[in-house]
C-alpha cells in the first residue's frame, strides 16, 4: 500500500517535472538539434528551393573539392597559429596578473583594479573592434603618438605581417582580467598561516610566490590548460570578423570567417557546410578529450 | 611577527603597483578615448589631435545623433530584444534546471536529458545549417529571429543546476510536508534563495543579447530594423569592406566619414553596460567561481 502511494506521488512529480522541461527542451531542439539534421547539406548539391531532403546527394564530392582548394591550407594554418597563440597567452597572462594582484594588500587599490579589468570582457567585439580600428587608424591615436617620434602614419590593420599579433594581443587585453577571476578565487583560499610560517623561516617575497602561491595554483592551472585544448580550432570569429579586411586575408582569415564568406556571401552552401562540419567534428573530439583528461587528472566533472 | 619590509620588498611593491596601474589604465583608455573623440570638433578628430581629453569641446555629435532616427530605432530594437529575450530565456532555463537538479531516482529521464545537453554544448551543425533552419522557420525579418535563434545556453543551465543541487534537501522536504507540489517548491522555496546564481545568469544572458550582432546581419534584411550592435557593425563595414585599400583611398575615406559622430554612437552603445556594471559585477564572480569549483 505504502509503495503504491509513493509511486503515485512520484508519477505525479514526473509529470510536472516533464512539463517544466518542455519549453526549454523545445527551444533547444528547434535551434540546436534541428540544425544538426542540416548537416546533410555537406553531402548534397544543396539548393534552398529543393531543401534538405530534396537536393541531389553527391556523397563525399564536396569534401574532395574542399581538399583540393588552396585556400583551405592557408585558412587552417591561420586558425591554428592564431588559436594556439591565444591559448598560450590567455593561460599565462591571467596567472601572472592574478599573482601580481594578490601581492597587493591594500583593498582600496585592489578592488577598483579588479573591477575595471573585468570590464572589457563584457563589451562586444563589434564595439571594441570599432574602437581599436579608430585607435589604429590613419588619424588614430597610435599614429599620432608614432608621429611625435617622427614616424610616417601607417595602416596597421592592413599589414598582414602584424595582424596575427594584433589579434592575439587585443584578445589577451580583453580577457586577462576575466580569466584571472578563477585564479584569484583559488588564491583567496590559501591559508595565510602558510605565508606567515614561511616568512618567519626567512622566506623572501619571490620565495613565497615560488613555493606557496604557485603550488597552490597548480591544480587550477592544469585544469584551465586542459580545458583550453578544445579551442584549438577556435580563432575567434567575432574578433576576426570585425577587425579583418581583404588585405590581411593571407594571415588573418580563419576557418569560421572563410565559411561565412563562402557560405553566406558567395552562397556555396554545401561547400561551407562541409568545412563547418569538419571543424565541428574535430572540435568535438578535442573538447571530449580535454574533458576526459580534466576528469582524469583534475577531478573535474561537467555536471 | 611578519618580517619588516626590506628595500627589495619596497621596490617590488612600487614596480607591481605601476604595472597594475598601467594594465588598469589600458582597460579604461579605449572608453575614455571614444568619449573624448565624441566630444571633440570634427577638425580636431580629422587632424588627429585627440589623444586623451577632448580637443575643441563640442556637443555637436550628440546633437546630430538626436536627429538620427535610425540610431534610436536600433536602440529600441535592442532593448525589446534584451527584455523579451532575457525573460523568456531565464524562464525556460530555471524551469528546466529544477527537474535536472533532481536525482535519477526522483526523475528518471534526468541523466538522458543531461547527456543530450552536453552533446548540444560540445557539438553544433555549423553556421550554414543553422542559418537555413532559421530561414525555414520563416523567422527572417522578425524580431523572433533575434530572440530565439541563439538557443539556450547549456552552460548557464548547468550553472543553475549545480546551484540548485547545493540547496539543503530539508528545505524542500519541509515544504512538501506542508503539501507543496513541484511548482510551489520551485517558485516559493528554490527561486527565492537562488538569487546569486540567477543574477549571474541574468547578467550573462542580457549582456549576450545586447552584444549579439551577427543574427541581425543574417536574419534582418532591412537595415532600418537592425539591433544596435548590427547598426554599429554596419557603420564600420563601410571602411572595412571586402576590398583592399591603398593608403590614399583610406585617407579619402577617413576625410568623408564623421569619426566624432561614430565615436558618439559607439559610446552611447556602451552606456548601459557602464551604468549597470558596478551593480552586477559582484554577482558574476560568485557565478563563475561556482561554475568552476563545483564537483
Amino acid at each position: 500500500m505504502k509503495e503504491k502511494k509513493k509511486g503515485g506521488r512520484s508519477g505525479y512529480n514526473t509529470l510536472h517535472y516533464t512539463l517544466m522541461i518542455i519549453p526549454g527542451l523545445v527551444w533547444i531542439v528547434m535551434f540546436s538539434i534541428v540544425p544538426m539534421v542540416g548537416i546533410v547539406m555537406a553531402f548534397e548539391d544543396f539548393s534552398p528551393s529543393k531543401g534538405w531532403f530534396g537536393s541531389p546527394w553527391v556523397g563525399l564530392e564536396n569534401f574532395e573539392y574542399l581538399s583540393r582548394l588552396k585556400d583551405v591550407r592557408k585558412v587552417l594554418v591561420n586558425t591554428l597559429v592564431i588559436a594556439s597563440g591565444k591559448m598560450i597567452c590567455n593561460l599565462i597572462i591571467p596567472i601572472v596578473f592574478a599573482i601580481l594582484l594578490n601581492e597587493v594588500k591594500n583593498m582600496k587599490f585592489k578592488k577598483p583594479v579588479q573591477t575595471i579589468v573585468y570590464l572589457p570582457h563584457f563589451i562586444s567585439w563589434v564595439i571594441l573592434a570599432n574602437i581599436i580600428s579608430t585607435m589604429l587608424g590613419y588619424r588614430g591615436v597610435v599614429n599620432v603618438i608614432f608621429g611625435w617620434f617622427g614616424y610616417e602614419p601607417q595602416v596597421f590593420l592592413g599589414n598582414p605581417s602584424i595582424f596575427r599579433g594584433l589579434l592575439i594581443g587585443t584578445d589577451v587585453w580583453k580577457e586577462f582580467g576575466y580569466g584571472a577571476v578563477i585564479y584569484l578565487a583559488a588564491l583567496s583560499g590559501i591559508d595565510p598561516n602558510l605565508y606567515e610560517a614561511a616568512a618567519i623561516d626567512g622566506a623572501g617575497r619571490f620565495q613565497l610566490i615560488r613555493h606557496i602561491t604557485l603550488p597552490s595554483l597548480a591544480p587550477t592551472i592544469v585544469l584551465m590548460a586542459t580545458l583550453s585544448l578544445g579551442n584549438i580550432l577556435n580563432g575567434g570569429f567575432d574578433q576576426v570578423f570585425n577587425l579583418y579586411n581583404a588585405s590581411v586575408y593571407s594571415t588573418g582569415d580563419i576557418i569560421d570567417t572563410w565559411v561565412y564568406r563562402i557560405g553566406l556571401v558567395k552562397v556555396q552552401y554545401s561547400l561551407a557546410s562541409c568545412a563547418g562540419l569538419l571543424k565541428s567534428v574535430v572540435s568535438l573530439i578535442m573538447i571530449s578529450v580535454s574533458y576526459l583528461l580534466a576528469h582524469q587528472f583534475a577531478n573535474y566533472s561537467i555536471f | 611577527m611578519v618580517s619588516s619590509k626590506t628595500a627589495g620588498d619596497r621596490i617590488f611593491n612600487v614596480v607591481n603597483t605601476i604595472i597594475l596601474l598601467i594594465l588598469t589604465f589600458s582597460c579604461l583608455y579605449p572608453i575614455v578615448y571614444t568619449l573624448s573623440l565624441s566630444l571633440s570638433s570634427k577638425e580636431a578628430v580629422d587632424g588627429g589631435k585627440v589623444v586623451l581629453w577632448p580637443i575643441g569641446f563640442t556637443l555637436r555629435s550628440y546633437k546630430l545623433i538626436m536627429q538620427d532616427d535610425a540610431f534610436f530605432h536600433s536602440v529600441y530594437v535592442s532593448v525589446i530584444r534584451v527584455v523579451v529575450g532575457t525573460t523568456l530565456n531565464l524562464f525556460c532555463m530555471v524551469l528546466m534546471s529544477f527537474p535536472l537538479s533532481k536525482t535519477t531516482q526522483e526523475y528518471k529521464p534526468r541523466n538522458a536529458i543531461m547527456w543530450l545537453l552536453v552533446f548540444v554544448m560540445l557539438f553544433n551543425g555549423g553556421t550554414i545549417p543553422w542559418y537555413m533552419t532559421v530561414r525555414n522557420y520563416g523567422l527572417i525579418d522578425t524580431i523572433w529571429a533575434l530572440i530565439f535563434s541563439g538557443s539556450i545556453s547549456v552552460f548557464n543551465i548547468f550553472l543553475i543546476v549545480s546551484f540548485f543541487r547545493q540547496i539543503p534537501q530539508s528545505l524542500e522536504e519541509a515544504a512538501i510536508v506542508d503539501g507543496a507540489g513541484p511548482w510551489t517548491v520551485l517558485f516559493k522555496v528554490i527561486i527565492p534563495i537562488s538569487k546569486p546564481v540567477l543574477a549571474t545568469v541574468l547578467l550573462f544572458v542580457s549582456v549576450g543579447y545586447w552584444n549579439e550582432y551577427l543574427q541581425g546581419l543574417l536574419f534582418i534584411n532591412s537595415p532600418a530594423n537592425y539591433p544596435l550592435q548590427t547598426y554599429i557593425k554596419q557603420i564600420v563595414v563601410k571602411i572595412s569592406a571586402d576590398i583592399s585599400y591603398t593608403t590614399e583611398q583610406l585617407q579619402e575615406l577617413t576625410k568623408n566619414s564623421n569619426q566624432a559622430l561614430d565615436a558618439a554612437k559607439v559610446f552611447i552603445s556602451m552606456v548601459p553596460m557602464l551604468i549597470f556594471y558596478p551593480f552586477i559585477q559582484k554577482y558574476f564572480v560568485t557565478g563563475i567561481t561556482l561554475g568552476a569549483v563545483k564537483g
